[in-house]
């Protein structure tokens, strides 16, 4: 049995320690309908973001047979990018490459100049959650009437219409998953395709998949991918600086803030009446007045209904409006305003990076072969010793013919005068030293090369020696080192 | 001795109620959705079990209730792979073999088949590569034994050679010393005459004499050999048993008489086609 210390000791209650929750809990955004300058920028931009991501897929462009006829399409089957009159091989990725440095520098610099502009306008995030916000609001009500609506015990009116909403979000996460896979499919062939059941399970599974992201990440998730998820917000810090225009609370002029009714003197008091109303529209649900902060995605709502509230009452709009912080500052101070510099340091760098990579893809693109050779050795056996005595190597020569036509190229080696060549395959003529090989357009043409020299011409070791196809006409022209190998010492 | 059930204030949990000398015993239990899903294991494997052959027997096994086996699947998917490359394998079976050359579509899809086919049927001996090793052939070079048009290699494939089958390629090289055809001195001065005829080594009238008597009838004059009886060319560089002197004393004395298989019963017309297609194209090309 225990002793009665030991129990006494292991009975003494220490003072309980709570624990924090690792996670806050969510507060329901319910924003308020508006409308202003700001307002109708963001529906024009949905309206022209929405219809070239619709519509884009649908273009057509003739390229002759064999050739899709889709303008813009990226097509994994037989690895091609199509872009109107460009097509990018595989081997090009490095365009992707470039266009994605390219967007890297340009989300850098429109960030020193304007602030999170990409962020309220233009992310995908911003505008889907902004179509599944108005259908919201055309099926639920606005703000009020939809923190009635889910305070209300569920009713047959509730249940309708939420199933009405979710079906609509659903219905437009269906369009946006389908339009995806357009990119990659043929449109109208797969449209046909998925509804008689009979497109592949990679086409179901990517329409699934970008259904199930849409209407989750617009529909549920909203302003928590700007605030949890993304990692955009967290250094834009380092992309911002005093310069950049930001939307601001104009403090100085706002406060001290606080209710008025009509008539009252405005003297000794801000020009904020504290209706709330920018609180209201938040699409994070934010209150601007507490300053910058990081889930402010810089839509501009705030500005419109702060706007609308100083017209009623007769005050001077701009209370809350696009500002730089040297300039609050300076108005804070009661100094000198400082002007918006838009040309400094920072910005000078992001749009010179900006140019030069631009450059170099634009030359890189101007200069890109449309013929291109691969030379491939045997290694297995490395060499082959004839029954003359005579050394002979194998190589796998391709030659890529990036043209819609079919092409003749002569090949031919240097570094091994004696040497001589042979073939297999009925795409090729010639013997001796040269050889014509026929390429067949838009295709890798793969062409299996003897070369042989005599016993006393054979090197001994491994010796380079290069294979250089070029084009009736000149204008396509590769080379590719190889080496020649030899018995050994 | 199970007591009573208390409450522990460090840890806020039930005791086991078990003490032994004063240490009592915090009871622990697994945490529920551990427990639902071991419980939903069991579920799985009993439906498995049901549906899927699963119990071992004295004379087999349970069939399952789906009657699924994954030799049937693999029948299946074999089938269903044969459909997809009917077009192209019937076209292979009904062109000859000069033709299957001359159409680059069928001559892509016959060089990749055979290269197939090469990898799980002759590497095993002619190498990964075709070069061959010591009494396997080189089917990179230029020396053929049994011949290397493509129509020869593709008798070869087809009946092999030195089997049982009907019209396998037949020769036998006698063996010269153990038989007691020629002494030890004789198979020295023949081995001497054979290295003279790539100029490695001064031919003795002894065994050019030798030579003329017993090797000429398939040899053929200067070593030149004979494709018809798979005679090697004894005048070239290549050596199928080494060419060192030693290595072609032991040729002659034991004689080598290398066998492969005919390949008709285990492989279809259409692969034996590839299959020397691609052969035929690794080089030796005549």
């Amino acid at each position: 049995m225990a002793s009665p210390a030991r129990q006494a000791d292991r009975a003494t209650p220490r003072p309980p320690t709570p624990e924090p929750p690792l996670y806050a809990p969510r507060t329901k955004v319910y924003p308020r309908a508006v409308s202003g300058k700001w307002r109708r920028i963001k529906w024009a931009t949905l309206v022209v973001l929405l219809g070239l991501y619709y519509v884009v897929p649908w273009l057509r462009w003739d390229r002759g047979p064999g050739a899709p006829s889709q303008a813009i399409l990226i097509d994994l089957d037989h690895r091609r990018g199509w872009f109107f009159d460009v097509v990018i091989w595989p081997q090009e990725v490095y365009f992707v490459t470039g266009f994605l440095i390219l967007g890297a520098f340009g989300l850098f610099f429109a960030s020193s100049l304007f602030g999170r502009v990409w962020c309220g306008f233009t992310c995908p995030q911003t505008v889907w959650t902004d179509l599944f916000m108005w259908v919201e609001r055309m099926i639920e009500g606005d703000r009020n009437e939809r923190m009635r609506l889910d305070r209300q015990p569920m009713s047959a009116g509730k249940a309708i219409r939420k199933t009405l909403k979710h079906t609509a979000w659903l219905a437009i996460a269906a369009a946006t998953g389908g339009a995806w896979v357009f990119y990659y499919v043929d449109a109208p062939t797969t449209l046909v395709k998925i509804f008689r059941g009979e497109a592949s399970m990679e086409v179901y599974a990517f329409v699934g998949l970008f259904t199930a992201t849409t209407y989750v990440l617009a529909g549920w998730a909203r302003e928590q991918v700007c605030t949890y998820m993304c990692p955009w917000p967290r250094f834009q810090a380092a992309m911002l600086d005093e310069q950049s225009v930001i939307v601001t609370y104009q403090k100085w002029r706002g406060e001290p803030r606080g209710k008025h009714k009509a008539g009252d003197s405005w003297d000794g008091r801000g020009d904020c009446i504290d209706c709330n109303l920018c609180v209201a529209v938040c699409p994070t649900g934010i209150d601007i007045r507490d300053g910058q902060q990081i889930e402010c995605i810089g839509c501009g709502l705030c500005i419109d209904a702060c706007t609308q509230t100083m017209e009623k009452v007769g005050r001077p709009t701009g209370l809350i409006r696009w500002d730089t912080l040297a300039a609050q500052q300076a108005k804070e101070a009661r100094s000198a305003p400082v002007p918006w510099r838009p040309v400094r340091p920072r910005t000078l760098l992001y749009a010179g990076l900006l140019t030069v990579v631009a450059a170099i893809m634009l030359v890189t693109f101007a200069l890109r072969a449309d013929t291109e050779l691969t030379v491939q050795r045997d290694r297995n056996p490395n060499f082959v010793r004839l029954s003359n005595g005579d050394i002979r190597n194998s190589y796998a020569v391709k030659v890529l013919n990036k043209r819609r036509t079919p092409r003749q190229v002569h090949l031919a080696i240097d570094g091994l005068p004696s040497a001589q060549l042979g073939f297999v395959g009925a795409d090729v003529e010639g013997s001796g030293a040269t050889a014509t090989l026929n390429v067949q357009p838009d295709t890798v043409g793969t062409f299996r090369v003897f070369v042989t020299v005599p016993a006393s011409a054979a090197p001994s070791g491994s010796k380079p020696i290069t294979f250089t196809v070029r084009d009736e006409a000149g204008s396509g022209r590769a080379s590719h080192d190889a080496v020649f190998v030899g018995p050994g010492r | 001795m199970p007591t009573k059930i208390e409450k522990d204030t460090l840890s806020g949990q039930n005791t086991t109620g078990h003490e032994w000398d004063g240490v009592k015993e915090l009871n622990t239990p697994l945490p529920t959705w551990w427990v639902y899903t071991f419980y939903a294991t069991i579920a799985f494997a009993v439906v498995y079990c049901a549906l899927y052959p699963s119990w071992p027997w004295l004379t087999g096994h349970t069939q399952g209730l789906l009657g699924y086996s994954s030799r049937a699947e693999l029948r299946q998917e074999l089938s269903a792979q044969a459909k997809e490359r009917a077009g192209f394998v019937d076209r292979i079976r009904a062109a000859s073999l000069a033709d299957i050359r001359k159409d680059p579509e069928l001559f892509n899809f016959a060089m990749a088949g055979g290269r197939s086919a090469f990898q799980t049927n002759c590497m095993q001996c002619h190498g990964a590569g075709g070069g061959g090793s010591t009494g396997f052939p080189n089917l990179v070079d230029d020396d053929w034994i049994w011949g290397g048009s493509i129509d020869q290699i593709y008798a070869t494939i087809e009946h092999g050679i030195r089997n049982s089958d009907d019209k396998s390629r037949q020769s036998m090289m006698p063996r010269f010393g153990v038989d007691g055809l020629l002494t030890g001195a004789q198979v020295a001065a023949v081995t001497d005459y054979v290295l003279s005829l790539s100029g490695k080594a001064k031919a003795t009238p002894e065994g050019a004499k030798i030579f003329e008597e017993q090797c000429v009838a398939c040899h053929k004059a200067g070593g030149k050999g004979d494709q018809e009886l798979g005679a090697p060319n004894l005048s070239d560089g290549i050596w199928l048993y080494g060419g060192s002197r030693d290595a072609i004393y032991r040729s002659i004395f034991y004689a080598r008489n290398g066998s492969m298989p005919a390949w008709s019963g285990r492989l279809d017309e259409a692969t034996m086609k590839m299959l020397a297609v691609y052969v035929h194209s690794l080089g030796g090309a005549r």
